[in-house]
């Protein structure tokens, strides 16, 4: 089902063209050109023209985009100058409804409660959880309609995704489905189809967190387990976290390991087929799955941006940036800037220094859940190499409503046996 | 050209020529040791180049840098002898280093 989504309004920027368009009136962050899959030609246009840009006016406010890839390494490398508080999303919401979560936060807090909770997506823990992993990702394949069209992200990228962060958060997993909506409802605009107010959102995250109370209280009584609750419940750095910082890193846990890789699992099948001789380059060599992986994750760059504030008045790009403004890092432009990879147009799953792309960002922030991402992702693709000769695309995707989550509710595909 | 060693986790040893001037980690992706990711190509920003110096060579080879420090610091592996080795120049000096890989990037 179609996503019900806000009017363009004026300042919506689809349609126009890009190369003519006067630079005051780009506003990246409306969702409009996003959706509509128009963003590329606006962020090469930027990258050519005006790298560091200003938007003087847009709904949500001024912003700067910074476009560049080098730029934005810049930035990441400086959270002295570049503040991840209060938030990382464009929209200032309103005090009592900023949820505080590490991702937000600065050193030393970031760093302090980062190290509590990142054990459970480190590698040496994942190497326990991949048999698990390919058991789900089988069934769930296994379970497919041959021959039929289906919604490929309701059946495998919304499912596999689920059923991993009930995994790793230990949660009763025939009520898994409540994750996926709490994650939906977290990065749900006002108005955009799923919640009209902040308010909304923010009763059914009260329902959240009420229910993670209660898991906690659980685990808290147990001895320290090896799920992200259990963690956080005996962490020196989480256990006496205020419930409404539990709630935010919760939160940030949820739509962190589930809107993204979610979007690159969709991202890959779409890309597969619209590049069929790359389809087919993977089917000749199998090996090339985890190079192809890091490229799917440029090619989607799940999330956009992220914003970091001006902590002092300070200079980017020969602009001059005062303190307290907002900055967003477009890393769905540095993915494809050709001053630092080759080629950035083209997919192509063989290529050199695959792994250089931005879309895990990068310094401290830099994704946590990266490397379980990465193996959802191989396990996927390894087993449907195995059973199908192609996943085939056979209607128009439906993007998000968002500038900021780059994905999809729906992919219309077929199987094709092998 | 010093010698470097470099002991893969597994215990597979690459004996290789290093350039000077190179980082340690550009030495191990020339000479295609597995076991370096260097996702970001050696800007000191991603932590996926980690290796762990031999004691013995660990006053020649020096500390963390300010900005090697955090990335390490936020790395679960992080053992006292961890580097970044993009951070490390290669010199005359470090003929015969030998430095050890963990079983994984992060």
């Amino acid at each position: 089902m179609e996503a019900p989504v806000i009017k363009h309004s004026s300042r919506s920027l689809v349609g126009r063209d890009a190369w003519t368009i006067p630079l005051e009136e780009i506003d990246l962050a409306h969702p409009g050109i996003w959706q509509a899959n128009q963003f590329l030609p606006f962020l090469a246009r930027l990258r050519r023209d005006e790298p560091v840009h200003y938007c003087a006016h847009s709904p949500v406010g001024a912003y700067w985009s910074v476009t560049r890839y080098q730029d934005i390494m810049t930035m990441e490398a400086a959270p002295q100058l570049f503040s991840s508080e209060p938030t990382i999303g464009i929209v200032d919401v309103l005090p009592q409804f900023t949820l505080p979560m590490f991702i937000a936060m600065d050193p030393p807090k970031h760093d302090e409660q980062r190290k509590t909770v990142q054990g459970v997506v480190a590698p040496n823990n994942l190497k326990n959880l991949e048999g698990l992993i390919r058991q789900r990702v089988i069934t769930i394949l296994d379970s497919l309609p041959q021959g039929e069209t289906f919604n490929w992200v309701d059946r495998v990228s919304r499912e596999l995704t689920t059923q991993m962060l009930a995994t790793l958060f230990d949660f009763p997993f025939e009520e898994r489905n409540k994750l996926t909506y709490w994650s939906d409802i977290a990065t749900a605009i006002p108005g955009a189809g799923l919640i009209n107010s902040y308010e909304e959102s923010f009763e059914v995250l009260k329902e959240c967190l009420a229910y993670f109370m209660r898991l906690w209280r659980e685990r808290a009584a147990k001895a320290p387990g090896n799920d992200l609750i259990s963690m956080l419940a005996h962490g020196e750095a989480t256990k006496n976290m205020p419930p409404m910082e539990f709630l935010g890193n919760l939160v940030l846990l949820i739509v962190g390991g589930n809107d993204t890789t979610r979007n690159s699992i969709t991202g890959g099948v779409l890309a597969l087929n619209e590049h069929p001789q790359e389809y087919q380059k993977l089917r000749d060599n199998p090996a090339l799955i985890p190079s192809m992986v890091s490229e799917i994750i440029r090619w989607q760059t799940p999330l956009a941006y992220m914003r970091r504030t001006a902590k002092v008045d300070t200079e980017l790009g020969g602009k001059h940036i005062k303190a307290g403004d907002k900055i967003l890092m477009w890393y769905a432009s540095a993915n494809r800037d050709e001053a630092a990879i080759d080629r950035p147009d083209e997919f192509l799953i063989d290529r050199d220094r695959v792994r250089q792309h931005l879309s895990f960002g990068t310094g401290i922030h830099r994704c946590m859940g990266n490397r379980l991402a990465e193996m959802q992702l191989r396990i996927l693709w390894e087993e449907i190499l195995q059973r199908f000769h192609k996943v085939e695309v056979v209607g128009e995707p439906v993007r998000i409503y968002s500038s900021f989550v780059k994905g999809y509710t729906e992919l219309p595909v077929r199987l094709i046996a092998r | 050209m010093p010698r470097i060693t470099l002991i893969e986790h597994n215990g597979t040893e690459h004996a290789v020529d290093a350039k000077t001037g190179d980082s340690l980690m550009t030495t191990a992706i020339k000479n295609r040791v597995p076991g370096i990711d260097a996702d970001c190509g050696g800007a000191c920003s991603c932590g996926t180049c980690h290796v762990f110096i031999d004691p013995a060579w660990l006053e020649r080879v020096g500390e963390p840098g300010p900005f090697e420090e955090p990335m390490l610091d936020l790395n679960p592996e992080r053992a006292a002898n961890s580097r970044l080795s993009c951070q490390i120049d290669i010199s005359d000096d470090l003929e015969g280093l030998v430095v050890r890989l963990p079983e994984f990037q992060f």
